[in-house]
C-alpha cells in the first residue's frame, strides 16, 4: 500500500509540474459554465417579425403594437408585399411573418371572424414551433380583448370555461441557467476525469516509462488506483469549484443534501475512470485516445438528456442510456438539486453506476497487460 | 543438475514470432554469475526481442528462458524485484527533476536512495550537481548515467542494458563502458547489447547475433582466434573501383571496406601479393597499398554472415 502513496505523489507532481493544468483546471471550469450556461438556453428572445398589413386598419395596428409591445419581437420589417417578406426570411433578417389581409376589420365587424397569416422559418424546428406558440399566444390575448370591445359589454359566456393555473414546481420560473448548470457541470466533470486519465497512461506509453513501471514489482491495482485517484480528486475539486459558479453567479437552488450528490459523484466518477482506463489500454498513441474518448463522448452527452428529456426518445434510445454514465449523473444532480431527492429516490441510478463501476474497472484491470 | 545454480541466465531454444515474422529463431545461451555477456549484432537481429522476454516485458512463443532459476513465464514476478532494465529508449519521467525519478524508482522497489547509494555513488556523482534539473533536458550522456543509477538503485543481481551506447557520444561510451566494468566488480551479472562491433571486446563473452539466429557464442579473442584465416588491408586511388575489381579476380574470396581500407581474403591460404599488385595495376590502379593485418570481431562477424 505505501507503493500507492509513492504513485499518487508522483502523478501529482507531475499534474502540477505541468503549465496547461492549472489553467485547465480552474480556466475551463468559469468559461464553460459562464458562456455555456447563458448560450444553451432555448428561451426566444427577440424573435424578428416582417409585418404585412394589407389592411391598415385601426384593429390591425392594434394587433401589431401588441406585437410590438411584448420583449420578445422586435420588428424587423414591413411592407405591403408578401413577395418582399419571403425575401427577408431567405436573408435571414426576419425569423416570421404576420401577413393581416385586406378586409381583416371589415370581416371581424360583419362576420365577428377574420384571419391573419403566420409563415415561420422552420429551419430550425425547435425555435420555430416556439415562436408558433408564442405567437399563438399573443393573437388569441388579443381576440378575448377584441370580444370584450367590440361587444362592449363584459365577457360572461368564455370562450375558454375552464380556465387553467399553472404552476411549475421545483423551478418556478422555468428559468432555464438552472436546468443547464447541472447539466454542462456533469459534462465537464466527465471531459476533465475522462481524457485525463485516458491521456495520461497513454503519454507513459508513449514515452516509454511504462516499460520502465512494468519491470517494477508494481502490483496492477496499485499501478490503476495510483492512476485513477488524482482524477478522482481533481474531478471531484472540480464538481465543488463549478457549484460555487453556479451558487454565486446562477442562484442555482441547493435543496438536496450535498453529501449525497458528491457520493453519487464518486460512484460515477469511477465508471467514467474506467471508460478512460479502458481506452487506454486499448490505444497506443494519444491521438487515438482523442479519437476514441470523442467519440463516445459525442454520441452520449447527446442522449443524455442534457437538452431534451430522455423519455421522450425512441425506445431503442432509451436501452442505448442504459449504457451512458451521462444518463445517470444528469438525472441525478437535478433530482438533488432541484428538487431535494433522497437516496431512495436515487437509489435505482446509484446502484445501476456501482455495477457499472465494477465491469468497468474490472474489464480494464483485466485488459491492462503488464506483459505482452 | 549440479552447476544449474551457477547459471544466472538460461536460454534454451527460444523463439519468438510476431504474427507473420519470426524475430527470434531458437537461440540458446546461458550466463554465469558476475559475467558481462555481450549480444552483438546488426539493428534487427532480434536482441531487443531477447531482452523484452529475459526481462519478462513479454513471453517468448516457444522454450525455456530462467533468470536467476526463475522461468519467466510463470515466476516472472519473482523476476522483478531482482533486475535492472534499461530500455533502448531513455524512458524515465521528463517532467521530474533528477533526485524525484531516482527517489521514486527507489521507493516503488521499497528501498531508499541512502540504502544503496553506495552501488550507485561512482556514476550518481557525475549527475549529482544537476539533481534539481527535470530529466528532460539533460544531455544524452547523463541521461544515460541518470538512466543506469534508476536501473541500479534496487541493487539488482542481473543488469540488462538494451544498446546503452548507441546514439552516445565517443567519450561517454568509453566512460560508460568503464562504469560497466566497475559494477561488474561488485559482483553483478551484466548483459549488454550493441551494435558496436569494437565494444564486443569489452565483454567477458559475446554472442554474436544476426537474423535471430546466434552464429557464434565465445571469449572475444576466442571468436577472432576462430578466424582462421589471413587478412589483408587493401587501398587504393580509387576505393570504389577496387571494390569490384578485387571481386572479378578469381583467388580472392571477400572483400569488404572497413573505413579506408578494404579487408580482404583469399580462397587458399595465402595470397600472392606480387601478383595481387600486378593485376590491380593492369586495372589502371595506382598508391596501391597491401598489408596483412589481425581479424576483429567486426571481420569475423562478416565472415559469418556470409556463411
Amino acid at each position: 500500500m505505501r507503493k500507492i502513496k509513492f504513485i499518487l505523489q508522483k502523478e501529482f507532481i507531475q499534474i502540477f509540474r505541468n503549465k496547461t493544468m492549472l489553467p485547465m483546471i480552474f480556466g475551463i471550469p468559469i468559461i464553460q459554465l459562464v458562456i455555456l450556461v447563458h448560450a444553451a438556453t432555448l428561451e426566444m428572445k427577440s424573435i424578428d417579425m416582417y409585418v404585412v398589413d394589407k389592411d391598415l386598419s385601426s384593429l390591425s395596428h392594434k394587433l401589431v403594437s401588441k406585437f410590438e409591445g411584448s420583449p420578445f419581437y422586435n420588428i424587423s420589417g414591413s411592407s405591403f408585399s408578401i413577395d418582399e417578406a419571403n425575401e427577408a426570411i431567405e436573408k435571414n433578417q426576419a425569423d416570421f411573418i404576420l401577413h393581416i389581409p385586406q378586409g381583416f376589420e371589415r370581416d371581424l365587424m360583419r362576420e365577428n371572424s377574420s384571419k391573419v397569416q403566420l409563415l415561420i422559418d422552420g429551419i430550425n424546428g425547435t425555435a420555430a414551433s416556439l415562436v408558433n406558440a408564442y405567437s399563438s399566444s399573443v393573437i388569441a390575448d388579443f381576440n378575448r380583448n377584441i370580444i370584450v370591445d367590440l361587444t362592449q359589454r363584459p365577457q360572461i359566456v368564455d370562450s375558454n370555461p375552464i380556465s387553467v393555473e399553472t404552476s411549475y414546481w421545483y423551478n418556478p420560473e422555468l428559468n432555464y441557467k438552472i436546468y443547464m448548470l447541472p447539466g454542462i457541470l456533469v459534462i465537464l466533470v466527465t471531459i476533465i476525469s475522462m481524457f485525463l486519465a485516458a491521456m495520461n497512461i497513454v503519454r507513459e506509453k508513449e514515452i516509454g516509462t511504462i516499460e520502465q513501471l512494468n519491470v517494477t514489482p508494481i502490483k496492477k491495482f496499485e499501478f490503476i488506483v495510483g492512476k485513477l485517484v488524482p482524477f478522482l480528486i481533481i474531478a471531484l475539486f472540480e464538481l465543488a469549484f463549478g457549484l460555487a459558479i453556479g451558487k454565486f453567479f446562477f442562484h442555482v437552488p441547493m435543496v438536496g443534501s450535498l453529501g449525497l450528490l458528491f457520493g453519487f459523484a464518486v460512484v460515477y466518477l469511477l465508471v467514467v475512470l474506467g471508460i478512460g482506463l479502458f481506452i487506454s489500454t486499448i490505444s497506443s498513441t494519444q491521438q487515438q485516445v482523442m479519437f476514441i474518448a470523442f467519440f463516445f463522448m459525442l454520441v452520449f452527452i447527446l442522449m443524455s438528456g442534457i437538452f431534451t428529456p430522455t423519455e421522450s426518445m425512441p425506445m431503442w434510445a432509451q436501452k442505448v442510456n442504459i449504457i451512458n454514465p451521462f444518463y445517470y449523473f444528469m438525472r441525478v444532480i437535478r433530482m438533488i438539486l432541484l428538487k431535494g431527492s433522497g437516496f431512495w429516490d436515487i437509489s435505482r441510478e446509484f446502484f445501476s453506476l456501482v455495477i457499472y463501476a465494477v465491469i468497468m474497472l474490472s474489464l480494464s484491470v483485466w485488459r491492462y497487460r503488464k506483459v505482452s | 543438475m549440479q552447476n544449474q545454480t551457477e547459471y544466472i541466465v538460461e536460454v534454451s531454444d527460444l523463439k519468438k514470432t510476431y504474427e507473420k515474422v519470426e524475430a527470434v529463431k531458437g537461440v540458446s545461451f546461458n550466463v554465469s554469475k558476475g559475467e558481462l555477456f555481450g549480444l552483438i549484432g546488426p539493428d534487427g537481429a532480434g536482441k531487443t526481442s531477447i531482452f523484452r522476454i529475459l526481462t519478462t516485458l513479454m513471453f517468448p512463443s516457444s522454450g525455456d528462458v530462467k533468470l536467476l532459476n526463475y522461468d519467466v513465464v510463470s515466476e516472472y514476478k519473482n523476476i522483478r524485484t531482482n533486475i535492472g532494465y534499461m530500455p533502448q529508449r531513455f524512458s524515465l519521467y521528463q517532467d521530474l527533476s533528477v533526485e524525484e525519478n531516482l527517489a521514486f524508482f527507489a521507493r516503488i522497489f521499497g528501498t531508499t536512495i541512502e540504502e544503496n547509494y553506495d552501488l550507485i555513488k561512482d556514476i550518481y556523482i557525475q549527475i549529482e550537481p544537476f539533481k534539481d534539473r527535470l530529466a528532460g533536458k539533460l544531455s544524452g550522456g547523463m541521461k544515460q548515467k541518470l538512466a543506469l543509477c534508476c536501473a541500479l538503485i534496487h541493487s539488482p543481481d542481473v543488469l540488462v542494458l538494451d544498446e546503452p551506447t548507441t546514439g552516445v557520444d565517443a567519450v561517454s561510451r568509453k566512460e560508460f563502458w568503464e562504469m560497466l566494468i566497475r559494477l561488474k566488480q561488485k559482483g553483478i551479472t551484466i548483459l549488454v547489447s550493441t551494435p558496436y562491433m569494437d565494444e564486443a571486446n569489452m565483454c567477458d563473452r559475446v554472442a554474436l547475433i544476426q537474423n535471430g539466429e546466434i552464429m557464434s557464442i565465445d571469449k572475444p579473442e576466442a571468436v577472432i582466434a576462430n578466424f582462421g584465416r589471413k587478412l589483408w588491408a587493401v587501398k587504393s586511388n580509387n576505393i570504389y573501383q577496387l571494390i569490384q575489381d578485387l571481386r572479378s579476380i578469381d583467388f580472392i574470396d571477400t572483400v569488404f571496406p572497413f573505413g579506408e581500407y578494404l579487408h580482404v581474403t583469399a580462397k587458399d591460404l595465402d595470397l600472392d601479393l606480387k601478383d595481387l599488385k600486378l593485376r590491380l595495376k593492369e586495372k589502371n590502379h595506382s598508391e596501391i597499398e597491401i598489408l596483412e593485418i589481425e581479424a576483429n570481431i567486426e571481420d569475423c562477424f562478416m565472415e559469418l554472415m556470409t556463411k
